[in-house]
């Protein structure tokens, strides 16, 4: 489809700052559109993976297992196979080949060979002409296990050596273990006239998409696979898949269905996926799995439960001269992202309000429960939680209102934060500025009423993980462009809509560019066997990448085009305009073509028109090793007021409004910007409130509550008021200016209702989820004179590792470890795909 | 299409009328109206998102009422009039909920959206002016991941005015948010 000549045009580049085309106003991009899907969506045409119907199609289910922590003495399949309908049982022993996210933690399999470690790790899978059959051949299947040391806790797991969950990682159960120090953080206390510390919990919560995970393998005769499947990262799975079944990555295809919600729940390649492609290998069969909603639970790779630690020292004049950060993360049974979990707990922290010297210590260990991983705002809502209450209690200290004390600490635009970050456009003052007026904040703040209160918190967010999870110096995302002679545009991409409407955003941009209508653009995402590389949808990436991506190729496009129309007009190239569908002269508009025949034109001279974008996101100014978590080309901003209403008998507290701005750069589509926005705040309220993943540490460590009904979310009747303001300060590095929106918002929210319940009722609730357990529990115990206050009240011993010391760029660092530090130094320069440090 | 465990009873046979089509379906006994719909009509417009009568996706109007499909045997839905997300649009034209889902995102993922566009189209049919309580009170049963309900909300209350007659937009504050 591409040339030799926009080939050689697409060599990867360092990301180019783009402006739109400066001779004509926005026609598309910032008007309010439906999605490309929208009509699918609202007819039940949209097939979602659990829709896929094949001829002679098998259905399969897993063995899980039923113990937490143990070796596998004896699977028995024998009874199994000869059921009437039954085509194949695998065990652990038919797919040997390990995988994982991260090339750090191959520690998945896609049935566990030898250990399980957790309630619902799986052990065999069974394909059959029905489900039923299926299912009632796993009662066939036995499995003898040899109970091993149950560890229930990241507490229990620091202070456990042996039993190992898995053999590798720094010591004992500690997965991942990082200590870094930029400047001396212990000057920076000595240099406060005030010092705090604060200890928090955030509970481990769940992604929750309505729709369960379901995936559809057919084997070709032709020695060909194709994996349909609801996942994030079609990219990955296809790497996992060519890995573990050990076949070339040219012979698999993978295509993700449109998502039925993700929330990072879909980002990991899963063993079901790959269970199924072998079970179709081996039977010659399309093979189709289903989770139930209890198997979803099992899979999770949601939240992180973290435990927190912070020390900061202020000055009365405002400066934050010091931070200390300590979290200590549950994994779960295995590695999933939680290597970039970790880093991301203490990565953010320094990109909200100027810190002077910074130090964080972050831990990771492995549990027997299911693997915790990226769920919305990936490992960044817990910190930003302690952080904001953190504030919340600083300013009480210094007799400071909230909203003033982050205002005098705003980290500058175009700044490096001391940890390395480059900050772009930094539009939260203006943020903080809009809640405290939207919500009258300054009548009300310490004015309410007992058991009523406001509470104010920000966030950031990246616009995309600068660095690939895969080493690699490849781009992003790419586009192919076909234009078609009868006027059509055809989008070429590998990124996945997973409903934030990235489909759309391809097609916004493109037809804006080209002056032709939305509708004429087709859209082909997804399908590793069609579209060029997008690494997936997640750390709010997409419409930065694949915009930047689609801005480049059309740009290019218009640019064949509008040669070949000045000529066939005479006229000068520089005159040559898009718009209403037509390429024409814009000092004498009557005198142009339509876009076809612009197009028939150029094909005619050039044969067929196709060109080709990339994104390759900026490179990092940090350059010690850890430095590849948090870079992004653009970071967005939020800032928000809860109100809540408290009663002091119950401790239920309802809160009926939530008021968000957010820094989204530019809006691309303002409709479904504020449905990111509106569904952050739902999803963080949810966090707040009610949602938490609990497993029964006495009885085999199953989880508790493996169900819709008693996992609570929040219905029509929890859901609360918003009001939306989208502030627009465009970055130079996004797409028209833009940046990320799906996740940011919700990061606010928990602080924000913890700081409204202490000025509602005095009392501090310092981890989520907020229930009213916890809430009467701290009322209760402000009325016995004792401290208001739910939450923990220390942190474990963790053997923690030398730091890593890095000056920061006001004592004239240059992003490297200082040279006394072992293993510093140049090791993010570093190819090495096995260093973790190249990690998102 | 699938085949039965040796020990499976014969199949059922019911007849009923779903959009509106007069149709007679077999099926093995224990199938709920929610697997008789999708499996063995092909409707798979109606979605699931946890077979146990929790979230409120496989919502179905059984007899014009909403019902969740996955709680029900389809065996006592003989004689009974079943409409699903696809009876909703007149030939090629949308329903005004549909439209105005589709206008406002009220749809984003979509997987949840059939069963909120069958609740909402019942609400509708009973009560024409509802308020945003009885809105709320009529979605309480379906679970969204997405949206947070609010352009949901939007879409019910546009579709409704719209279906009244009355001639409206959807508020700038609902597109753009707060100036």
């Amino acid at each position: 489809m591409a040339d030799s000549k926009t080939l050689e045009q697409a060599t990867p580049a360092v990301a180019v700052p783009r402006e739109a085309p400066a001779e004509q106003a926005l026609r598309i991009i910032g008007t309010p559109q439906r999605k490309v899907d929208a009509a699918a969506k609202v007819t039940g045409q949209t097939a979602f993976a659990d829709d896929i119907e094949l001829p002679r199609m098998l259905y399969a289910k897993l063995l899980r297992s039923t113990a937490p922590h143990a070796r596998i003495r004896h699977i028995d399949t024998s009874k199994a196979v000869t059921l009437e309908g039954v085509k194949a049982v695998i065990t652990g022993k038919d797919v040997p080949i390990p995988f994982g996210i991260l090339p750090v933690s191959q520690d998945e399999h896609t049935l566990c060979p030898d250990t399980v470690r957790f309630v619902g790790d799986p052990v065999a899978a069974v394909a059959a002409t029905s489900e039923e059959i299926a299912t009632a051949a796993l009662d066939l299947i036995d499995v003898e296990y040899e109970p091993l040391e149950t560890i229930a806790t990241p507490e229990q797991a620091v202070r456990t050596s042996e039993p190992r969950i898995h053999d590798y990682g720094p010591t004992g159960n500690i997965h991942k273990l990082i200590d870094l120090e930029f400047g001396d953080i212990e000057e920076g206390f000595a240099d406060a006239d005030h010092v705090r510390e604060d200890y928090f919990f955030y509970g481990g919560n769940t992604h929750l998409a309505i729709e369960q995970h379901a995936a559809v393998a057919s084997w070709s005769p032709a020695d060909k696979l194709t994996l349909w499947s609801s996942t994030q990262t079609p990219h990955y799975v296809h790497r996992a898949a060519a890995k573990v079944l050990e076949l070339p990555a040219s012979r698999v295809r993978v295509i993700a269905c449109p998502n039925g919600g993700g929330f990072g729940g879909k980002s990991d390649p899963f063993n079901h996926e790959i269970a199924v492609a072998k079970l179709s290998m081996i039977t010659g069969r399309p093979v189709k799995i289903t989770l139930t909603r209890e198997e979803v639970f099992y899979c999770h790779r949601g939240r992180h439960p973290t435990l927190m630690w912070v020390k900061s020292g202020v000055t009365k004049d405002g400066r934050i001269t010091g931070m200390h950060f300590k979290t200590l993360l549950d994994g779960g049974a295995y590695g999933s992202y939680g290597v970039a979990s970790a880093y991301y707990t203490g990565a953010l922290q320094t990109v909200t309000y100027h810190v002077d010297r910074y130090k964080f210590q972050g831990a990771r260990a492995f549990t027997n429960k299911p693997p915790c991983g990226p769920k919305r705002g990936h490992g960044t809502p817990q910190p930003r939680f302690g952080l904001e209450i953190h504030i919340d209690k600083l300013a009480e200290d210094l007799g400071k209102d909230p909203a003033d004390m982050r205002l005098e600490h705003l980290v500058p635009p175009d700044s490096v934060t001391a940890n390395y970050l480059k900050i772009g456009s930094m539009g939260l003052g203006t943020c903080i500025r809009k809640v405290v007026d939207g919500a009258a904040w300054r009548d009300k703040f310490r004015k309410l009423p007992y058991g009523r209160g406001v509470g104010l918190a920000c966030s950031s967010y990246i616009s995309g993980a600068g660095l690939p999870i895969y080493w690699n110096n490849m781009p992003h995302s790419g586009v192919q462009l076909k234009l078609d002679r009868g006027g059509g545009v055809t989008v070429f991409c590998g990124s996945t809509d997973i409903g934030q409407g990235s489909d759309s955003v391809l097609a916004y941009i493109v037809a804006e560019v080209l002056g032709v209508e939305v509708a004429d653009i087709q859209v082909v995402t997804a399908d590793t066997d069609l579209t060029p590389v997008d690494l997936g949808s997640y750390s709010s990436r997409v419409t930065l990448m694949s915009g930047n991506a689609a801005l480049q190729a059309a740009e290019r496009a218009r640019e064949i085009v509008a040669g070949h129309a000045a000529r066939k007009l005479d006229v000068p190239v520089d005159r040559v305009s898009f718009a209403e569908n037509r390429v024409f002269d814009v000092e004498h508009p009557d005198t142009g073509l339509t876009f076809a025949e612009a197009v028939q034109v150029a094909e005619a001279a050039d044969g067929t028109i196709g060109t080709i974008g990339s994104y390759t996101p900026p490179r990092s100014p940090g350059r010690y090793r850890g430095a590849g978590v948090g870079p992004s080309p653009a970071y967005s901003y939020s800032a928000a007021i809860a109100e809540v209403e408290v009663d002091p008998s119950s401790g239920i507290v309802v809160v009926p409004r939530i008021w968000i701005a957010h820094d989204v750069g530019q809006s691309i589509n303002p409709v479904t910007v504020m449905g990111q926005v509106e569904g952050s705040i739902y999803m963080g309220l949810g966090e707040a409130l009610m949602e938490e993943m609990v497993y029964r540490a006495n009885r085999n460590l199953v989880h508790r509550i493996p169900s819709m009904l008693d996992y609570k979310s929040p219905t029509t009747l929890e859901m609360c008021d918003v009001v939306t303001y989208l502030i627009e300060d465009p970055d130079p590095n996004g797409p028209y200016g833009a940046k990320e929106v799906g996740q940011g918002p919700l990061l606010p929210v928990p602080p924000a209702i913890a700081n409204a319940i202490y000025d509602a009722v005095g009392v501090r609730v310092d981890e989520v989820p907020m229930t009213p357990e916890k809430v009467l529990k701290a009322i209760k115990a402000k009325a016995e004179g004792k401290e208001g206050r739910y939450g923990p009240t220390s942190f474990p011993d963790v053997a923690w590792p030398e730091p890593i010391r890095v000056p920061t760029p006001w004592e004239g660092g240059d992003g490297k470890a200082a040279a006394a530090e072992g293993q510093g130094g140049s090791a993010a320069d570093g190819p090495s795909p096995a260093s973790e440090e190249r990690q998102h | 299409m699938a085949s039965r465990r040796p020990d499976a009873p014969s199949k059922h046979q019911i007849q009923l009328v779903v959009n509106g089509e007069p149709t007679e379906v077999l099926f093995a006994p224990h199938k709920t109206l929610l697997e008789v719909l999708r499996e063995d009509l092909g409707l798979t417009g109606t979605k699931h998102g946890c077979e146990l009568g929790e979230c409120g996706t496989c919502a179905v109007l059984l007899d014009g009422t909403p019902v969740l499909s996955c709680l029900v045997l389809a065996r006592a839905c003989d004689g009974a009039i079943v409409d699903t997300v696809e009876s909703m649009a007149d030939g090629p034209a949308l329903h005004p909920l549909q439209e105005a889902f589709a206008d406002l995102g009220a749809a984003q993922c979509g997987y949840c959206t059939p069963g909120f566009l069958v609740t909402a189209k019942a609400l509708l049919e009973t009560n024409p002016s509802p308020s945003r309580d009885d809105i709320k009170d009529a979605l309480a049963g379906n679970l969204c991941r997405c949206t947070g309900y609010l352009k949901i909300y939007e879409a019910v209350e546009l579709a409704a005015a719209k279906m009244r007659g009355e001639q409206v937009e959807p508020s700038d504050e609902s597109i753009y948010g707060r100036q």
